[in-house]
Order: C-alpha cells, then sequence, then structure tokens
C-alpha cells in the first residue's frame, strides 16, 4: 500500500535533486530544467496532500504553478536566446560581466 | 451543479475587491495595443497614457481608503494595509514612468511594451499587498517577478542587460520553488492556504508548532520571501540585477516591488505564523544585523554608484526587518512609513543618475561625478538632499522613518538591536558621502554638456524632493495613515 508518506518522501528526493542540480550545474538550460523539477516535485506535494487532507485546494494551486512554470519558461527562453545571441554561450560560467 | 452553489460562487466574487488591480490590467493590455499601432520609435504618447492610467489607478485605489472589501471567497482583501502599499507601489511607478522616456530615447530603445510592463508589474504588486490566501500572493509574485525578468533584460542588444534579467530569472525561479514547497507543507498540516485559516487551525491545535512539517513548510515560505525582499543572506543577486538593469527599471525594483513583497511578508508573518512569533524574533534579529552590516560595509568599497545603491538598498531592507522584529504597533507603521519614504529618495537618486547618465552609463561612477556640483548646481543639490535622506539626517524623511522604526525596536525590548541599527547608519555616511566629496570638492574633468534637462524627468525629481522634504517635516500625518492602515 502507498501511503501519503511516500509520495511526501519521493517529492522531498525530487526537490533535493534539483536544488543541487540548481547549485552544481553550469549549463543555464540544464539549470532551468532544474529548477522545473523542483516546481513539479512542489505538484507532486500538493496533489498528494490534497488527496490527504480532503479538499481540492491543492489541486487548483497546482493548476496555478504550471500555468506560472509555463510563463516563466517562455520569458527565461527569451532571455537565454538574447544572451546567446550576444555570447554565443548559456554557460553561467559566462555571466561574468557583473561582479565586485 | 447545485444551483445554490453556483450563485454562492457568484456572490463571492466582489469584483470591486479587485478593482485597482483590474482597472490597472486593463489599462496595460489596452496600451500594448496602443504601441502595436503606434509608429516605430515613437513612444512618448504611451508614456504619458500609462500615467493617466497610474493616475485613474490611485483614485479608484484610494476610494476603498477606510472602505475594506474582501473577495473571492476571502482570498483577496482591499483594506487600508493594501490600500497604503498599492499607493506606494502607483508611486514608485509613476515616477519610474517619468524618468524612462527621455532614457529609453537615449540608450536607443524607445519600444512602448516597456511602459505596459510596467504597469503589469505594479498590478502583480497590487495583488500581491491584497492577497490574504498564499495562492493569490503567489500569483501576484508571479505577475510582478515574470514582468520585472523582461525589464531586467530589456537592453537585449547590451550583454550587461541580459545577464542581469538571466540572473534575476534563475535566483527567481528557484526562490520561488521554496516559496511553493514552503505554502505545500503548510497547506498539508492545516488543510488550507488561507493566511487567517492557517492561524486558527493553530490556534485550535497548539501541538502544530512543534510538528516538524508546519516549521519546515513556514521557514521555506520566509526564505522565499526573504530572496525577494533581498535579505542577506538571500541577497547576492541584487547587486548585479540593479546594476545590470536599466536604471528606471532599478530604481523601480527598489522600491516597489520591494514594498509589495514586504506587505505580503508582513501579512504572512503577522497573521499566518502568528504562532510562531518568537522563533521568528529570534531568527530575523540575526538576519536583519547580518543584512545591515552586509549592505553597508560591502558598500563602502563601491566605485559604481547603482551598485553602491543596490547594496545601500540592502542595508535598508535590513532597517525595514528591524520593525519586523519589533513585531509591535510601531514597528509595523514604521516599515509601512519607511517604504513610502524610501521610494521617494531611492528613486530621486536614480532619477539625478539617470539624468546624468551618458548612453551606456559607463560614467556613473564615484570619479564620473567629480566636479558636478559646480557644472550642474542645481542637479548636486538634488542628489546630496536624497543621499541626505538615505544616510537618514534630519529634516530630511529618510530620518523620520529610521527613526519610527529603531522607536518600535526599544519598545519591544530589542535596544542592541537599536543600538547596532544607528551604528550601521553611521557607517553608511561614509559612501554617501565618498559621492557628495566627489561632487564638490574635487575638480571636474569633464564639462557635463551631455546633460540635458529632460521635462519629465525633472519633475520626477521634483515630486522625489517634495515627498523627501514633505515626509521630513511633518511626518505625523503620514504615520497616522500607516496607523490606520495596521491591522
Amino acid at each position: 500500500m502507498i501511503s501519503v508518506h511516500h509520495y511526501l518522501l519521493l517529492s522531498a528526493i525530487l526537490f533535493s535533486i534539483g536544488t543541487l542540480g540548481v547549485l552544481t550545474r553550469r549549463n543555464a538550460i540544464v539549470i532551468f530544467m532544474c529548477i522545473e523539477v523542483m516546481l513539479n516535485s512542489v505538484n507532486l506535494t500538493f496533489i498528494a496532500l490534497s488527496k490527504h487532507v480532503g479538499n481540492m485546494d491543492g489541486q487548483v494551486f497546482v493548476f496555478f504553478v504550471m500555468t506560472v512554470a509555463a510563463a516563466e519558461a517562455a520569458v527565461g527562453l527569451a532571455l537565454m536566446i538574447a544572451f546567446f545571441k550576444n555570447k554565443e554561450s548559456i554557460d553561467v560560467d559566462d555571466f561574468n560581466m557583473l561582479k565586485w | 451543479m447545485d444551483a445554490n452553489l453556483v450563485q454562492e460562487a457568484i456572490q463571492n466574487v466582489n469584483l470591486s475587491a479587485i478593482m485597482p488591480s483590474l482597472v490597472l490590467s486593463g489599462f496595460g493590455m489596452v496600451l500594448l495595443l496602443v504601441s502595436v499601432f503606434s509608429p516605430r520609435g515613437k513612444t512618448t504618447h504611451v508614456a504619458w497614457l500609462s500615467f493617466i492610467a497610474l493616475i485613474v489607478t490611485a483614485l479608484v485605489s484610494l476610494g476603498s481608503w477606510n472602505n475594506p472589501q474582501a473577495g473571492f471567497a476571502g482570498s483577496v482583501v482591499l483594506d487600508n494595509f493594501a490600500t497604503f502599499f498599492s499607493m506606494t507601489c502607483i508611486i514608485a511607478a509613476g515616477l519610474t514612468i517619468l524618468m524612462s522616456d527621455g532614457y529609453l530615447k537615449r540608450e536607443g530603445y524607445p519600444v512602448g511594451e516597456y511602459y505596459t510592463l510596467v504597469l503589469f508589474t505594479t498590478a502583480g504588486a497590487m495583488w500581491m499587498a491584497s492577497g490574504t490566501d498564499l495562492m493569490t500572493i503567489f500569483l501576484g509574485l508571479e505577475v510582478l517577478s515574470v514582468s520585472l525578468y523582461v525589464l531586467a533584460g530589456f537592453f537585449r542588444d547590451q550583454t550587461r542587460s541580459n545577464e542581469a534579467g538571466l540572473k534575476y530569472f534563475f535566483l527567481g525561479a528557484f526562490s520561488t520553488g521554496f516559496l511553493l514547497y514552503g505554502v505545500a507543507l503548510l497547506y498539508g498540516v492545516t488543510g488550507t492556504t488561507k493566511i487567517a485559516g492557517i492561524a486558527e487551525y493553530v490556534q485550535a491545535n497548539p501541538a502544530t508548532t512543534t510538528n516538524i512539517m508546519f516549521v519546515a513548510g513556514g521557514l521555506l515560505l520566509l526564505t522565499g520571501f526573504l530572496f525577494k525582499v533581498a535579505a542577506a543572506p538571500f541577497h547576492m543577486w541584487t547587486p548585479d540585477v540593479y546594476q545590470g538593469a536599466p536604471t528606471p527599471i532599478t530604481a523601480f525594483m527598489s522600491a516597489g516591488p520591494k514594498a509589495a513583497a514586504f506587505a505580503a511578508f508582513i501579512r504572512v508573518t503577522i497573521i499566518g505564523l502568528d504562532s510562531m512569533q518568537a522563533d521568528i524574533s529570534a531568527v530575523f534579529w540575526i538576519l536583519a544585523v547580518l543584512t545591515m552590516t552586509i549592505g553597508n560595509f560591502v558598500a563602502l568599497g563601491q566605485k559604481d554608484i547603482k551598485r553602491m545603491l543596490a547594496y545601500s538598498s540592502i542595508s535598508h531592507a535590513g532597517y525595514a526587518l528591524v520593525g519586523l522584529v519589533a513585531w509591535n504597533e510601531i514597528g509595523l507603521t514604521g516599515i509601512m512609513f519607511y517604504m513610502l519614504v524610501y521610494t521617494f529618495m531611492n528613486m530621486g537618486a536614480f532619477a539625478v543618475l539617470v539624468l546624468i547618465g551618458k548612453k551606456g552609463e559607463e560614467n556613473l561612477t564615484i570619479d564620473g561625478v567629480a566636479g558636478m556640483g559646480y557644472k550642474r548646481p542645481v542637479l548636486a543639490i538634488a542628489l546630496s538632499i536624497f543621499l541626505f535622506s538615505l544616510m537618514g539626517m534630519p529634516p530630511t524623511a529618510g530620518f523620520a522613518g529610521k527613526f519610527y522604526i529603531f522607536a518600535g525596536a526599544v519598545k519591544a525590548g530589542y535596544i542592541w538591536l537599536a543600538v547596532l541599527g544607528v551604528l550601521n547608519s553611521a557607517v553608511s555616511l561614509y559612501y554617501y558621502l565618498k559621492v557628495m566629496v566627489s561632487m564638490y570638492f574635487k575638480d571636474a574633468e569633464e564639462d557635463f554638456g551631455w546633460v540635458s534637462m529632460n521635462a519629465a524627468t525633472a519633475i520626477s525629481i521634483v515630486i522625489a524632493i517634495v515627498g523627501v522634504l514633505v515626509m521630513g517635516m511633518v511626518p505625523g500625518p503620514f504615520m497616522e495613515m500607516a496607523k490606520l492602515a495596521g491591522f
């Protein structure tokens, strides 16, 4: 029997993988994918808890999260293309114009 | 579906609770079309139309002062608190638009969408200030953030601006992940995303405060907010983004959206997480000191004025956190007053920078303003007034703002926090004065001949000066308003 704990554990693992990925990866697209993993682990948490708690609020929240993630993806990819056009790279080590 | 249920749902909507942001979004969408049908490079009329949109929104917004409206089954409330912060954001957006027209033309990007995005950001900020459900706050936050990502990276041929936009985007989306995970965990424990509902649940079940899931959820949620208000140790994105973004947008980001983030922050902590007050105050005590100190000390070594003001804005977020640590009426009204004051003084300083910058803004350094006091005396005096206010010198508004916040901390018994705050203000004198020394005591290397007075930007500077001086000399009425707007 799979209980709510299993879902929560899975989503916690996914969230950690996403966070670690954001912190360690150097390619902007991969970092963006890791952020999406984080958001989707949150979605999984919401759905599992919605079932557990017994109301629909969590599932409604998931729709909003997905919508927002789609909007963010559009803007984020556009920014990456603009950066690539100028620098021919999307490696975060090349984000080096602005510092100290 | 049950007819009664539908009836009830319709009654619950109450559009008047979101009227200000609705009006603003409507104007924004119309302006998008207007800018599509305008000839290329002609944006002055779009700028003025968006300014009119903000004035209309301000009037609608003020109409609900002392007349609270709840809507959407209690997930949006247009109370005095929301109206106060909405007005702060509207003022910030108005000043931004005034200083943008000349700036965009100089930098070679006269594009109408810019103004629409500023309006959408403001609508998101207002939504955030009036949200009483974590869902509404999240949506407002995202409307605000996504528009700001675009605005920060608006100069798409400049690598600097691209980089600012991307950095802001990555760290913003990253922090949203934390915020959402916190919301999910709180929802799992309490079964609701309504702020008041969470508080009620905890009151009915006191054992919740030791529930690891509840505590973790609360901390993750607060982490998300701390990212947004740029408090240490989550401030690393701020200097880069503020330096690379177009200057009027930097000014806007440091005032309007930050005020909105503080509004949601205050509502969530004071109402929703009231049960964790002792722990939160203890953590914020450390974070406030850390934020003030890091902001001020790193600012000491900066040469670029925009970057220096970015660090100064971090330290000002620290001062505002002091009010939150105090967790009493005077501290909270202090934050509200301070956010309003900060809008005027910081945006005024940036407006002067907008005027004296050359194309590309390479000259906005401490050495770049050398001798400006004699070549451009009026602008130099204006910049000095804003810097004095940022330092917290009487009789400017910055003094009154800091005074109320530290008074709140002392009243709550956090004497040392207030002492550290005042010491920090003393440290900040050094880097603000460095700009003035350069302006008045160094020989001019350039004649500042490129500075052309732009009427709209000049108006924004005048408004900001009036705001700083009036609120500094007669802070009473504004404090009264902030008090009425408190909980």
